[in-house]
């Protein structure tokens, strides 16, 4: 998916605001102390994944999947067996409240 | 086409539209529980693994949904992917339990269709199958402001029907949702509840300036939209908002903006340039998806005569007028009663459009239970008249001029209009079917004694 070219990935680098960025993303508060160290992890990962970029691909068919399966599918069935109860449901919520999940409020409006 | 004009400026409208509808099949899109998310007495009781987003659960894809996708999109004339599969779109949101939602980004299941309206054709750009997310309610308990989660909704079919930004009025908006709705509905693939959030609008709107060949460099999407009128009235208040900006050489803050039906205004939600950064990649859990011309050619053939086509046709054979015709195609059973109906009048002194228009507006019961014979017993029967002497009814008009002098005074000054008033104020009185030209020459050969 990514087009930029092969040269520069090896060398790229991270910086503290794309680790900012992506922790906004995932809602995950870090430290600065984290920040740097998943920085430098980020750059490890990216410059290993890079050698991938060596390869000669150009003439290759994206790979989505590779189980080499095809349709997988259900019929449109309703399976009462693997569904919970209420009470199984909610019962690793941290908190709840007459059958609901509750969770610190989300909404910016009102 | 619709323009607003300014002291500064001419500016057309260009708007697309998505629309989210909710599929009725009997299970939810990647696991067995029950898709019955405004039927549940309780909340949280139509749920497992998948759709709660435990680890470990393994979504797999059900048949019918994307089947069913498949057919709305040959009934809005798309092609068809033959192979295609299922993204991740990740986003970090309270009633999106896995943190990512299952759904299609480069190969939707259908794309390039078009749905003609009154105004002029509106390209569909793409349609796609993803998963419904949780419900979140928003309340104070004990003091503290909460957000309280109900997944009977996670996981839900729900289709996206998106559209090219060739929507140039609020009206011509409003005419595509409910056409959408209509197909979906005829189709039976989806109830298309709006109140509920069955069916739901968001629109992209912006403004070009008349003479503009480009279109413009910014669009603010407007969600939450829950009525048609409410998607009129939105896209017409956000053209004035946008035109007092422009004309101010301002460009529109690109945002997603809700709709306070309340207030009858657009406010600002949040500002996008954060939100936009979902990441797709394919599933892994869910293999991809092939089809074979002949399964699409199949899916093709089981589709009914759809109702822009049966509307035309009834006004061809029957000559019934599209404005009843658009209220009354709205399931198959009941578009065939009528139509047996129509059958009943062929050499009737009465026609198929009349019967139309009383089934609309006198609400003639066409449920499937009733048969076609009832229907025209019925409907001949708004036409029979009592039996009133001539004497009666110049008594009961005598008495309603007599306690109408003002009115009298009206008409007799030229404000003939009031003449309506006293046929229908005499038709009352009379308590009885009697013919209103009748009531009418009468009324006049009175007022003007």
């Amino acid at each position: 998916m990514n087009n930029n070219s092969k040269k520069n990935i090896s060398s790229q680098k991270i910086s503290t605001a794309q680790i900012i960025h992506i922790a906004n993303l995932a809602a995950i508060p870090i430290t600065k102390v984290e920040e740097e160290e998943l920085r430098l992890a980020f750059e490890q990962t990216l410059n290993t994944i890079a050698e991938l970029q060596s390869v000669d691909i150009s003439n290759i068919e994206p790979t989505h999947q590779v189980t080499g399966f095809e349709n997988i599918l259900r019929e449109d069935k309703v399976n009462q067996e693997n569904m919970f109860s209420q009470k199984e449901a909610l019962k690793n919520a941290k908190e709840t409240h007459a059958g609901y999940f509750v969770v610190p409020r989300v909404l910016t409006h009102e | 086409m619709k323009t607003i004009k300014t002291n500064k400026n001419e500016y057309q409208l260009i708007c697309g539209i998505e629309i989210h509808a909710e599929l009725k099949t009997d299970s939810k899109m990647f696991c067995g529980c029950k898709n019955d998310p405004f039927g549940a007495k309780e909340p949280n009781i139509y749920t497992c693994p998948v759709c709660l987003g435990m680890p470990g659960g393994l979504p797999t894809a059900n048949k019918k949904a994307i089947e069913w996708t498949i057919k709305v999109g040959l009934a809005l004339k798309c092609k068809i992917n033959l192979f295609s599969k299922f993204d991740r779109k990740n986003y970090f949101y309270p009633d999106l339990p896995k943190a990512y939602q299952i759904s299609q980004y480069d190969i939707p299941f259908c794309f390039d269709g078009v749905l003609e309206t009154s105004y002029g054709p509106v390209k569909i750009t793409r349609i796609h199958l993803e998963e419904d997310t949780g419900k979140l309610l928003h309340k104070v308990i004990n003091g503290k402001k909460v957000s309280l989660i109900d997944f009977n909704r996670s996981g839900v079919p729900l289709i996206e029907i998106v559209t090219e930004p060739e929507i140039y009025s609020p009206e011509q908006a409003k005419e595509y949702g409910k056409k959408i709705r209509q197909i979906l509905r005829y189709l039976e693939v989806a109830d298309c509840d709006m109140d509920q959030g069955g069916m739901r609008l968001e629109a992209n709107i912006s403004l070009a300036k008349i003479d503009q060949e480009n279109l413009p460099n910014y669009k603010v999407e407007v969600k939450n939209i829950n009525s048609f009128k409410f998607a009129e009235q939105a896209i017409s208040f956000e053209m004035i908002r946008q035109a007092k900006i422009l004309d101010n050489d301002e460009i529109p803050v690109q945002e997603t903006r809700g709709w306070d039906s309340n207030k009858s205004m657009t406010f600002s939600q949040r500002s996008k340039e954060d939100a936009e950064d979902y990441r797709y990649f394919p599933d892994p859990d869910l293999p991809p998806i092939r089809f074979s011309r002949e399964n699409v050619d199949f899916i093709e053939q089981s589709l009914p005569e759809l109702p822009a086509n049966i509307a035309s046709r009834w006004f061809e054979e029957y000559k019934v007028e599209e404005r009843y015709s658009a209220q009354l195609i709205t399931d198959i059973q009941s578009a065939n009663l009528i139509e047996e109906s129509f059958n009943l009048l062929i050499n009737d002194s009465l026609t198929p459009n009349q019967l139309a228009s009383a089934i609309v507006n006198k609400k003639i019961d066409i449920s499937r239970e009733n048969k076609a014979s009832n229907i025209i017993t019925t409907f001949k029967s708004l036409f029979q008249l009592d039996d009133v002497s001539q004497d009666e009814i110049l008594k009961k008009i005598n008495i309603v001029l007599s306690q109408n002098s003002d009115a009298v005074k009206k008409f007799q000054t030229g404000e003939t209009k009031v003449l309506g008033f006293f046929i229908g104020q005499t038709a009352r009185l009379i308590g009885k079917k009697v013919d209103a030209n009748l009531l009418s020459t009468l009324i006049i050969q009175e007022l003007n004694k």
